[in-house]
């Protein structure tokens, strides 16, 4: 059953791909638009679910898909009006059917409770429901009495026919006369004969009577019927089931006689001679002489098989959808993509490598030879560019799941939320869209829960009660920014600022601006909620989501205006493959240090640095302490401490904004670098972020900034409060 | 010279579905992704039978069928609609389109057998 | 590489039992590892430290884009930790997932032999060497202790604290 595993497989891919086209549909109801194709595009996708689970025996998602399919079905008809209570349930059916989809594919347990709620919701809003059975309309396609056994020969050879008929047998006289209807949808009459045939013994007459002269003969119109007496041990059903396609197309009558009547074997000889004549006759009646069809068969099929294989071969979500353009793709393996990038990364070492040759040999900047390595530097970087587009994904995957956690945090807060994207099919590199979701998840948590207020605050203070939240991608000088904006009440400042000094994370009277109070919610340990929701509590605040996209090196910050809200703005890199770093040398040890985190730098003069109680220094940058961190010692390359005037300060910024100097022994210049993880063959080290190959073949470390700062913070805790009031 | 079955659905599932147990019957099987796809197929190919979704994007089944059957070349192909709709208006527009037969989703295979040999020998 | 040579004296063996050994000196003593886990056999280059690591961890080296950490086998193992050179090796071994590489004085041979050469870790043995040791070989009246490879990274430390 490999092969049916196979397809199960396709089965779950093809229901995301659904469910993700069911929920965009009923959004997109939402917002109001009346386009019959939507509505009937989100039947379709529950419709689908259903026609594949019942092939799969997933019952509980056929149910529910079913109930689901029903009020769609009211829906597509107009019997139901799409006003936002119904696309509310809607959306939270989508959702359900989502989970039961997963916990189908899964093997888990879905939620039966929600699952009965949600289907008597969906019930309710059946216009003619109320009390109908789960299964109706279903259980009639499933009359499967008849079938199996039906099919299954009956062995009753001829020298059986003196035994008298079982006591099951049947015998029927079928009168049968074909229109021409019949004919023109392609349905044979000698088919039916010989199925007929086939569920017992069959005496078939064929009646020539009506049969014109050959000029008068219409090559479509039906001239001929037929009588049958059938000796079968099936019932009437059975047997009407033979002409179930073409009941409409001809006329039909079937009488059981009462005893099962003899047949002599010379009679029923004749009969079937005469069968096969008229079945002849049938068969040679198309205008395409049989052999035109072989020959013509044969040839062709090359081409289908073409076409074949791209109806197959059609990434998901590539179906000719209106409004995607039919560009050519391909599926290629993620493994071979990776590959592929790996080796571009070796391509832009050795590159560097031979740059580092060529200048320790000593040729010149403008020989030839340094031309030609300009030249290939410049192509390695064009590569790696292309290549990185490959995996580039738009960040559509992660925003689909968002409507869905914006309706579940609403109802969890009691809030009524309306979510908004744009943007996105703005690409990025896929390792970075893996690493996005938990962050925004967090992101627009936090914008409910504590950027929007209730329905009743905001009626209060003139606004609809229905709160807002959008959220946009776009790039920006080579970073992917993301934007999670609400408009809700905005931080309450003077509440921030006091909570942050009550937890000690600033001194009270600290002279802040609005945007340094803004940006205190991202100091580890704030919570402002009141009362630890579901949602946001947990312990997780916004200092993990800025501590998660600073380890993509990334940025994130806050802009908030009184009660008209608050917008999260993070930046990313577009890639964790590659990172431009700065070049540095602690201790005899060559670091890398990532260009994001750095603000300037700069060379510490005596009279700046100032010593802070045992071996804490500060540095004195335009009327700011900023504290002074030495990297060498911090790493524990060095047991003693670097002469600042002999070093090189970093500045940088991490954590809540808080700037500090990291003092390196010098800078050997700005590179992009490949970022190879450590974790791969060892374990996390602390302070360093991953590691790369340097042009000279040897592995350089790449430096973790919030890591070195936060380390060199557990010693002196002083210096925030320090730094916010200087 | 095993027998060429067009199968024209949207669905991915239900096509490979068709294709494993049409395969597995000794046919040689076809694929379309909609009726328009389909329409298109048949420019080339000679199906002996099609077997046709109906609910599908840009051209559904009934569509399809009209289609075939107003083209000279394959008006005489029989065509089995695949329907999880058991109700008789479906099958009755089906068959005002041209419809042969029908087949009730989810399919069995034996059935889906059946009633292909019950419409094409 | 020139020390590595297969030993022409080898008895013949039960093939359904047999396993290949490599082995290597280190200061005085030889241990030996399967050969099924050993990748390659290359010479010493220095190593980018790593901060905050155990002092067997020499640090990491690139191995044709790979970064591979080099645990000194001998520093591993509670001896003195080894003063590399260039004459020194580094056998690049595959522990599940993982690669890594050790650094040792000298590959000295390929051993075949069957496992009923193997015999238990003499009690006098520290619990260091018990830990890492998973047996000894008397082949040609040399001691030959077999490394138990999975013990070798400290993350197998941590883990069973």
């Amino acid at each position: 059953m490999d092969a049916m595993a196979a397809i199960k497989q396709t089965f779950f891919q093809e229901c995301e791909e659904q469910l993700g086209e069911l929920e965009i549909g009923l959004l997109v109801l939402q917002d109001g638009d009346t386009d019959p194709e939507t509505v009937n595009a989100v039947f379709r996708a529950v419709h689908s679910i259903k026609g594949g689970a019942g092939a799969f025996n997933l019952d509980e998602l056929v149910h529910f898909a079913h109930v689901f399919e029903n009020v769609l079905d009211h829906l597509r008809a107009g019997r139901l009006a799409a006003s936002g209570d119904v696309l509310k349930t809607m959306l939270r059916a989508a959702d359900m059917l989502a989970d039961l989809v997963r916990a189908a594919r899964d093997g888990t347990a879905a939620d039966t409770g929600r699952r009965d709620t949600l289907a008597a919701e969906l019930r309710a809003l059946d216009p003619e429901a109320a009390g109908k059975d789960l299964d109706s309309g279903h259980q009639d396609s499933h009359g499967d009495d008849l079938d199996g056994p039906v099919f299954e020969a009956v062995p009753i050879s001829f020298d059986d026919m003196e035994i008298e008929s079982t006591p099951d047998e049947h015998q029927f006289i079928i009168h049968f006369t074909p229109k021409p209807d019949l004919y023109a949808k392609a349905n044979e009459t000698a088919l039916l004969m010989r199925e007929l045939c086939s569920l017992g013994e069959a005496v078939i007459t064929c009646d020539f009577s009506r049969l014109p002269v050959l000029e008068e003969l219409d090559p479509e119109g039906s001239y001929l019927s037929w009588t049958i007496e059938l000796r079968t041990v099936q019932d009437e059903n059975a047997v009407r089931a033979v002409f179930e396609f073409v009941e409409w197309d001809c006329e039909l009558d079937v009488a059981q006689v009462g005893a099962a009547q003899g047949l002599d074997d010379m009679a029923l000889g004749a009969l079937i001679e005469k069968m096969q004549a008229a079945v002849e006759a049938e068969l040679a009646a198309p205008e395409v002489p049989p052999n035109d069809v072989q020959a013509s068969m044969d040839e062709p099929l090359a081409a289908q098989a073409g076409s074949a294989g791209q109806a197959l071969g059609n990434p998901p979500g590539g179906k000719p959808d209106a409004g995607k353009s039919s560009q050519a793709t391909i599926r290629v393996d993620l493994d071979r993509v990776d590959r592929l990038i790996n080796l571009v990364g070796e391509l832009v070492i050795n590159q560097a490598m031979l740059t580092q040759r060529m200048l320790e040999a000593g040729l010149a900047r403008a020989s030839g030879v340094a031309t030609g390595l300009d030249e290939l530097e410049q192509l390695t970087r064009e590569i790696q560019d292309s290549v990185m587009a490959i995996r580039a994904q738009p960040v559509k995957s992660v925003f689909q799941r968002m409507p869905r956690l914006v309706r579940e945090v609403a109802v969890m807060t009691g809030k009524s939320v309306r979510l908004t994207t744009a943007g996105e099919n703005t690409e990025v590199d896929k390792t970075v869209i893996e690493r996005l979701a938990d962050p925004l998840t967090h992101m627009i948590r936090n914008a409910i829960d504590h950027g929007l207020e209730t329905p009743e605050l905001r009626a209060a203070a003139g606004k609809p009660e229905e709160g807002l939240v959008h959220l946009s991608a776009l790039h920006r000088s080579g970073r992917i920014v993301i934007e999670v904006a609400d408009d809700g009440a905005g931080i309450d400042r003077p509440r921030v600022k006091a909570i942050a000094a009550e937890k000690g994370l600033i001194a009270a009277e600290a002279p802040l601006s609005d945007e340094e109070i803004d940006n205190l919610i991202f100091l580890p340990g704030f919570s402002t909620a009141s009362t630890v929701s579901d949602i946001s509590g947990r312990g997780v605040g916004m200092d993990v989501v800025r501590r998660s996209i600073q380890a993509l090196g990334g940025r994130i910050s806050i802009r908030s205006r009184p009660r008209q809200g608050s917008t999260f703005t993070m930046s990313l890199p577009l890639t964790l493959a590659v990172l431009d770093g700065m070049v540095v040398t602690v201790a005899g040890e060559t670091l890398v240090v990532p260009l994001t985190a750095i603000i300037e730098t700069l060379q510490p003069k005596a009279d700046a640095v100032h010593g802070f109680g045992g071996n804490s220094r500060v540095i004195a940058i335009r009327d700011q302490f900023i504290p002074l961190i030495d990297v060498g010692h911090e790493l524990d390359y060095r047991s003693g401490f670097a002469d600042p005037c002999k070093s090189v300060a970093l500045l940088v910024e991490s954590e809540g904004h808080v700037r500090s100097a990291l003092l390196v022994d010098a800078i050997l210049g700005q590179r992009q670098v490949v970022i190879k993880s450590l974790e791969t063959n060892y374990q996390h080290v602390p302070g360093i972020a991953a590691a790369t190959i340097l042009g000279d073949g040897r592995v350089a470390l790449i430096l973790d900034v919030d890591a070195v700062v936060a380390g060199s913070r557990v010693a002196a805790t002083g210096f925030e409060q320090l730094c916010a009031a200087g | 010279m095993s027998k060429i079955v067009l199968t024209v659905d949207d669905s991915r599932t239900m096509r490979e579905m068709l294709m494993l147990a049409l395969s597995n019957a000794g046919y040689r099987v076809v694929q379309a992704e909609d009726g328009m796809h389909g329409l298109e197929v048949l420019k080339d190919a000679r199906p002996d039978v099609i077997i046709t979704d109906i609910n599908m994007p840009r051209m559904d089944g009934f569509g399809f069928i009209e289609g075939v059957r107003g083209d000279d070349l394959h008006r005489a192909v029989p065509i089995l609609v695949l329907t999880t709709e058991s109700d008789a208006m479906k099958k009755d527009r089906a068959r005002r389109a041209g419809a042969t037969g029908w087949i009730v989703k989810p399919f069995d295979p034996i059935k889906l057998v059946e009633a292909i040999r019950r419409v094409a020998a | 590489m020139t020390e590595t040579a297969s030993n022409p004296d080898q008895r013949p063996t039960d093939l359904a039992r047999a396993c290949e050994l490599i082995a290597f000196r280190m200061g005085t003593r030889e241990f030996c590892v399967d050969i099924m886990s050993v990748r390659e056999i290359r010479g010493w280059t220095k190593a980018t430290a790593l901060p905050k690591s155990p002092s067997f961890v020499r640090g990491v080296v690139n191995l044709r884009g790979t970064v591979l950490p080099i645990v000194d086998l001998s520093a591993r193992l509670g001896f003195p930790a080894a003063e590399p050179t260039a004459r020194h090796v580094i056998i690049v071994a595959q522990i599940g997932a993982q690669t890594i590489g050790l650094l040792v004085d000298a590959v000295s041979d390929i051993l075949t032999v069957t496992d009923d050469l193997v015999h238990p870790t003499p009690d006098v043995a520290s619990d260091m060497a018990k830990t890492f040791v998973r047996g000894v070989l008397a082949v040609d009246q040399r001691m030959i202790s077999l490394i138990a490879l999975d013990q070798v990274l400290p993350v197998c430390e941590q883990d069973a604290a």
